[in-house]
């Protein structure tokens, strides 16, 4: 709508008005009694179909840009593979500004470190570091989360041997796997985490009237 | 000279500087608006000057709402809080596409435009951080905006998840779905199908226009009564499955340990709390009546009742709810007291309809311990109106 149509619709409000006034002032107001409106044969609402047909069939190459998701099983993870070694150099070049130089220093997420005996002190001690050795439940998250979202001054751009050897070189110092390890697609999954039977999913439901109180 | 309680408020916020500099550039107002001829119309409305509510950026990666300035229960979309985890995207709406794969018959784009087509629903809701919780420490300034900002509602608009997993054809065994935005960070997070069916929406409107960039845009998840993470903005795929694909915002972050040395996983429902608005620190109160209110909201539904203490916690009495009371929406609630000028601490507890009541700060630790983050923390909390009408955060023990 232009600016000469707005113009054009206000001036007919005005003129509107003006013609409505009239009309009140030449017919009496009791002569404009309202007559109910008739009733109307009405259908009822439409249903929604079972599809729309909206929206394009998704190809294969489209869907194999965007699925980059690792899952607790391995399933996605790439070809490739890397080692500590290989993960190294990476890691003093793109990680240790934000993550320390072992990992262990900060400023931005510790990365590393055990506790003793794997403890899981995290509601007690709020001083207790939550790293991927202490608190990381799957391994395969590590590569998951390095490859889409890391380092942050451009994410994503880490080639996957790069991502193996940076969860390799992680993995190593927080002493979860040998120094020569090499981490791929087989054997990352089967990396087993100190954390991984802590966590327990929230069974508390939704609250229910004579139900503990959730807390 | 009589201070205002916007006054102090705006001197609270820090924006004093910037206040005195915006009156010095603008002309000034004149003392007889009657004897001026008006501003003309214009294509984009803007605050009246001197309201300068602002949120507070904690940080490059989130920012809190104002709730000492707001009034009702509706956020104006630029109040909304912020929390993202690769910063704020650009997106141009027209190559925006939302992908649905995975277990379904049909894997299909969508379009921003094809978004639209679909049958639209409107609803009001709160959304909130789970890690809403401020009063940790040991400072009694704090403003209600600092002890619990990262809430906000607003009225969503957009597709019912459920009509969009029908038109893709949602494997009946399909038990998770993977959300993932086109952020720097491709924030992931799986959530039970069952929500889908349930409530979930995409969603692109808030409050009648566009969602905000802040908020997603042009497109993003929304899960009512859910943690905020978890409602994945700027949305770029959904991937059903059979399993949930623990991914890092879900096991190493936004999980919650517990005394008993475990970890909650998946905790997504936010519980009911209240959060006394009005008067908190910085106002400064005269004895007489004073109006208390603030808002109260739960994930699970509709709140019943919020109580109101004066004499922190010994006796309760029910405050007034303003009607229409929404389903996870923040509900604004009021108390008349008339406060004799003797210090008092006041509190508010939020009731729901499940019977749920918000729960203690003594509760909470003996189950949850005093971790770090503490997401999903949600105790009653209470102003201290001391003897000279200032109101301060009343600071407590939390380890």
């Amino acid at each position: 709508m232009t600016t000469r149509h707005i113009l054009r619709a206000a001036a007919i409000c005005g003129v509107g008005f003006v013609v409505l006034a009239g009309n009140r002032g030449a017919v009496p107001l009791a002569a404009q009694a309202r007559t109910p409106a008739k009733p109307q044969a009405t259908k009822s609402p439409s249903k929604e179909p079972a599809t729309f047909g909206i929206g394009r069939p998704a190809t294969p190459a489209e869907i194999a840009a965007l699925d980059i998701d690792v899952g607790p099983d391995g399933v996605g993870l790439p070809p490739g593979r890397g080692t500590s070694a290989d993960g190294a150099p990476i890691y003093a070049a793109r990680c240790a500004s934000c993550h320390g130089k072992t990992g262990k220093e900060g400023p931005n997420d510790v990365l590393v470190g055990r506790l003793p005996g794997d403890a899981f002190p995290f509601a007690k001690d709020p001083r207790a570091p939550k790293t991927i050795g202490s608190y990381w439940p799957y391994a395969t998250t590590v590569f998951d989360y390095i490859r889409r979202a890391m380092p942050p001054d451009k994410p994503g751009s880490l080639r996957d041997d790069e991502v193996y050897g940076l969860t390799a070189y992680l993995l190593f110092l927080n002493e979860l796997v040998p120094v020569d390890a090499v981490v791929d697609a087989a054997s990352l999954p089967k990396v087993k985490m100190p954390a991984r039977d802590r966590f327990v999913p929230d069974s508390r439901g939704k609250p229910k009237p004579g139900q503990p109180a959730r807390r | 000279m009589k201070v205002s309680r916007r006054d102090l408020l705006v001197g609270a916020a820090g924006v004093v500087a910037l206040g005195k500099t915006a009156a010095a550039q603008s002309p000034p107002t004149p003392s007889d608006p009657s004897k001026v001829r008006g501003k003309p119309s214009r294509a984009l409305g803007q605050r009246a000057a001197s309201e300068k509510p602002q949120r507070q950026p904690r940080g490059a990666a989130s920012s809190a709402t104002p709730h000492q300035d707001l009034y009702g229960t509706i956020t104006p979309a630029d109040l909304h809080f912020e929390r993202h985890h690769g910063g704020v995207p650009e997106i141009d709406p027209k190559s925006y596409s939302l992908l649905i794969h995975g277990m379904v018959d049909r894997p299909t784009v969508f379009t921003l435009a094809d978004l639209k087509r679909f049958p639209s629903v409107s609803r009001v809701h709160f959304l909130e951080c789970s890690g809403n919780f401020g009063g940790r420490g040991t400072v009694a300034e704090l403003t209600p905006q600092q002890l619990a900002g990262l809430t906000s509602t607003s009225e969503w608009t957009g597709v019912a998840l459920a009509t969009l997993f029908r038109e893709v054809g949602a494997s009946p065994k399909a038990t998770w779905f993977l959300a993932e935005g086109q952020d720097a960070a491709v924030l992931t997070r799986s959530v039970p199908v069952s929500k889908a069916y349930d409530d979930a929406l995409i969603a692109y409107g808030q409050n009648g226009e566009a969602i905000r960039p802040e908020q997603g845009y042009p497109a993003r998840l929304f899960l009512p009564g859910w943690e905020g993470n978890a409602s994945v903005k700027w949305l770029r795929r959904i991937e059903l499955s059979d399993r949930p694909f623990m991914t890092r915002e879900e096991t190493s972050k936004y999980t919650d340990p517990m005394a008993d040395g475990t970890s909650r996983i998946f905790s997504f429902l936010m519980d009911a709390r209240s959060l006394i608005t009005y008067p908190a620190y910085p106002v400064t109160v005269s004895r007489g009546w004073i109006e208390i209110n603030g808002i109260a909201w739960t994930g699970s539904g509709k709140i019943t009742r919020v109580d109101i203490s004066t004499d922190d916690g010994a006796t309760w009495t029910p405050a007034t709810l303003q009607e229409p009371v929404l389903s996870k929406a923040h509900t604004r609630f009021r108390h008349l007291w008339n406060w004799t000028g003797r210090e008092a601490v006041i509190m508010s507890r939020a009731v729901e309809e499940t019977g749920y009541m918000q729960p203690t700060r003594t509760d909470l630790l003996a189950t949850r311990g005093v971790s770090t983050v503490g997401y999903h923390f949600n105790p009653v909390t209470g102003w201290l109106v001391r003897p000279d009408g200032t109101v301060v955060y009343r600071t407590e023990q939390w380890s």
